[in-house]
């Protein structure tokens, strides 16, 4: 069983926030492969972090805002399919209207 | 084995399982619970996290409803942390590792969830902070409620522990399985103390932190008689308290019989022993113990116990189902006594340096003349019903009593003017409770139909103690010569003068002090109902002249050390079990 991983950008204008947050774990918990969500330590002394992608408490943390550089990573029978969806939901700007 | 100390506020021992209640709102205390009791704690909290999620999802369907999908989702990121499983997962943790009770281990998990939003730099995500509060509160509003719920079907016996209980507790409890208290805070005067009193049922307060020391289904000891609660007992306590209890159900038994006899000593001299009251639902346990009227209605609680400023009619209604429950015995109301460590609503704590040597009780009265003038009003309407007196509190000058007698005379001259029924000769009498009063008995007694000695303020200004501050409390006592000086003058004064006299702070209602007060001419003692027994057998185990051998000998005495040694070992005589 091998790793998918799927490099994003968070290009909604209101960053990953509670309710698309929310939508991204809804969305992860659908699958039975186990997700994480990675961030690059970046300037400002903002570190780097990974959480579980199926826990809205854990990716709130991330404070990923508009620009921020993910990477999903899912190991699991359905990993491809999981990652093919979650960066859908990211690149569609959760739906959100600009 | 863990021994807590406290206030004992209603006599007798109980030994049974404990069920803890936090009060909401309030800091939620850990408490260990059992390695047995694990999978109960966290089936209790799944089940709140159930019920916290249906009441979201309802809420989420009629907002959806009304205002739109837009406005239904709010609640979603709550729905959502519900789900979350790393967030559970700690919650769950701390139960099952820590062995935690459900409420600390939310409050935990949430405090922790709340810093980091708190630490977050986006203020849209900093923001989110107050919807952790908000699921914080309703997860334990679910987990408390549930039990509150549960105490009012109750399918065995038990004993309640609270940090402090509300009315609205007390009110929902199943009264037939409930069988004793125990209340972190709280004084012989709190709700819990009155509660408890007249259910006949063991009660100890100002334990401290008993609700943190105690686990739900814990078999604990109550021992109401000697202020104690024993967690975890010993083979030998539970047979030693076991024994204390049926001792002092046997007292009880006797002391029942005594409540139709009538207060006459030995040589044939009868005194009137009457109850105090807070509420008039009080009266019918107080009048079935043997009180023979009420000789101090704290009318205040009428404002204490409500959110709104009492009206006149809501006076009025309180006093005639007093004086209909009292079937013609005497009702003696003491007007409003606000002020100093009493509150309402409306008031607030305003801030004075020396709350007891400021605007409280009859100062405050004259002071807020329309809300002093409706009780008076009600009460005059109400005297149409019984035998309804007027005492007026913490008179310390002859002018303020004069000031108090004027806004009566204005009220029967209003109620004249409006037509209203009313009775306009109520007797007017006075506590006696500050020392210039006392120093000046005679003067005062030729203004008023009678005096009622309150002993635990008249102790308080004489002694200059204030009996809450436990570095001091232990300086107050009614056994100061001094304090007995001044009570031995009021009671003389007044018999001098014709006009009745009693005693109703507690000192009336210990058994200590019964031979003496009686010795020194009193002749009504008013006390807490469930005292009304204990008393009545001292004095119909005495005479009048022994009594006043009594007197003679305490006034004798120059410490308080010394009269209450001796007091002690003339009351073990009538009753050997008392000490």
């Amino acid at each position: 069983m091998t790793a998918v991983t799927r490099d994003i950008i968070i290009l909604n204008s209101l960053g990953l926030h509670a309710r698309p947050a929310m939508q991204f774990v809804d969305l992860a918990n659908q699958f039975q492969a186990n997700i994480t969500v990675h961030k690059e330590a970046g300037p400002d002394g903002v570190e780097a972090a990974t959480v579980d992608g199926k826990s809205v408490m854990q990716m709130i943390t991330l404070e990923a805002t508009q620009g921020t550089s993910l990477r999903i990573e899912a190991e699991g029978d359905d990993a491809e399919e999981a990652v093919e969806q979650l960066a859908k939901l990211v690149e569609d700007k959760f739906g959100e209207e600009e | 084995m863990e021994l807590l100390k406290g206030i004992g506020v209603s006599p007798g021992v109980v030994i049974l399982p404990a069920v803890v209640l936090d009060a909401e709102d309030l800091v939620i205390p850990r408490r260990a619970i059992d390695a047995s009791a694990v999978d109960s704690e966290l089936a209790r909290l799944q089940g709140a996290v159930e019920k916290a999620t249906a009441e979201l999802n309802e809420l989420k369907t009629s907002l959806t409803a009304a205002h739109g999908k837009e406005i239904g989702s709010i609640f979603d990121f709550h729905t959502g942390l519900l789900k979350d499983k790393a967030l559970i997962r700690q919650v769950v943790d701390e139960v099952r590792k820590n062995h935690s009770n459900a409420e600390y281990a939310v409050v935990l998990a949430m405090k922790k969830l709340a810093g980091m939003f708190l630490t977050m730099k986006d203020t849209y995500l900093s923001e989110r902070v107050k919807d952790v509060y908000d699921l914080e509160k309703r997860i334990l509003k679910t987990l408390i409620g549930a039990k509150h719920e549960s105490l009012s079907h109750l399918e065995s016996d038990v004993v309640v522990i609270a940090h402090d209980l509300l009315p609205s507790q007390t009110a929902a409890l199943d009264k037939g399985r409930v069988k004793g208290f125990a209340c972190d805070v709280g004084g012989r005067t709190s709700h819990t103390a009155i509660v408890a009193r007249a259910m006949g049922i063991p009660a100890v307060v100002g334990l401290g932190n008993v609700t943190s020391a105690i686990t739900g289904g814990d078999v604990i000891i109550i021992d109401g008689t000697r202020g104690i609660v024993i967690v975890d007992p010993d083979e030998e306590q539970l047979a030693e308290h076991a024994e204390y209890g049926r001792q002092h159900l046997r007292l009880e038994e006797e002391l029942a019989t005594l409540a139709n006899l009538p207060a006459e000593t030995t040589d044939g001299h009868t005194v009137q022993l009457l109850a105090n009251i807070e509420f008039p639902s009080e009266i019918d346990d107080a009048v079935a113990r043997g009180a023979e009227g009420i000789g101090l209605y704290r009318s205040e609680f009428l404002y204490m116990a409500s959110e709104t400023e009492p009206t006149e009619q809501d006076h009025y209604e309180a006093y005639c189902d007093a004086a209909r429950r009292l079937k013609g015995k005497p009702l003696v109301i003491r007007t409003l006594d606000l002020g100093a460590d009493k509150y309402t609503f409306g008031m607030g704590p305003v801030k004075e340096a020396n709350p007891f040597l400021g605007d409280r009780s009859i100062r405050m009265c004259l002071h807020n003349l329309p809300m002093f003038k409706s009780q008076l009003r009600a009460i005059l309407r109400a005297a149409l019903e019984g035998d309804i007196r007027i005492m007026f509190p913490m008179i310390s000058t002859i002018m303020e009593l004069r000031q108090a007698r004027m806004v009566l005379n204005d009220v029967i001259e209003e109620l004249e003017d409006e037509g209203i029924p009313f009775k306009r000769d109520v007797p007017v009498g006075m506590m006696v409770e500050v020392p210039s009063a006392a120093l000046l008995a005679s003067n005062f007694a030729r203004e008023v139909s009678f005096f009622s000695i309150g002993t635990n303020d008249l102790i308080q200004y004489t002694l200059a103690v204030d009996r809450t501050n436990e570095k001091v409390a232990g300086l107050f006592t009614p056994a100061h010569p001094a304090v007995l000086a001044l009570i031995r003058d009021v009671i003389r004064a007044a018999n001098r003068q014709g006009i009745g006299v009693s005693v109703c702070g507690e000192m009336a209602g210990e058994p200590l002090y019964t031979q003496l007060l009686l010795g020194l001419g009193l002749s009504t003692f008013s006390m807490n109902g469930p005292d009304v027994p204990e008393v009545k057998k001292i004095i119909r185990n005495t005479t009048t002249e022994h009594a006043r051998q009594v007197a003679r000998k305490v006034l004798s005495f120059d410490s308080e050390r010394q009269v209450v040694h001796y007091l002690r070992e003339e009351t073990k005589k009538i009753i050997p079990e008392a000490f």
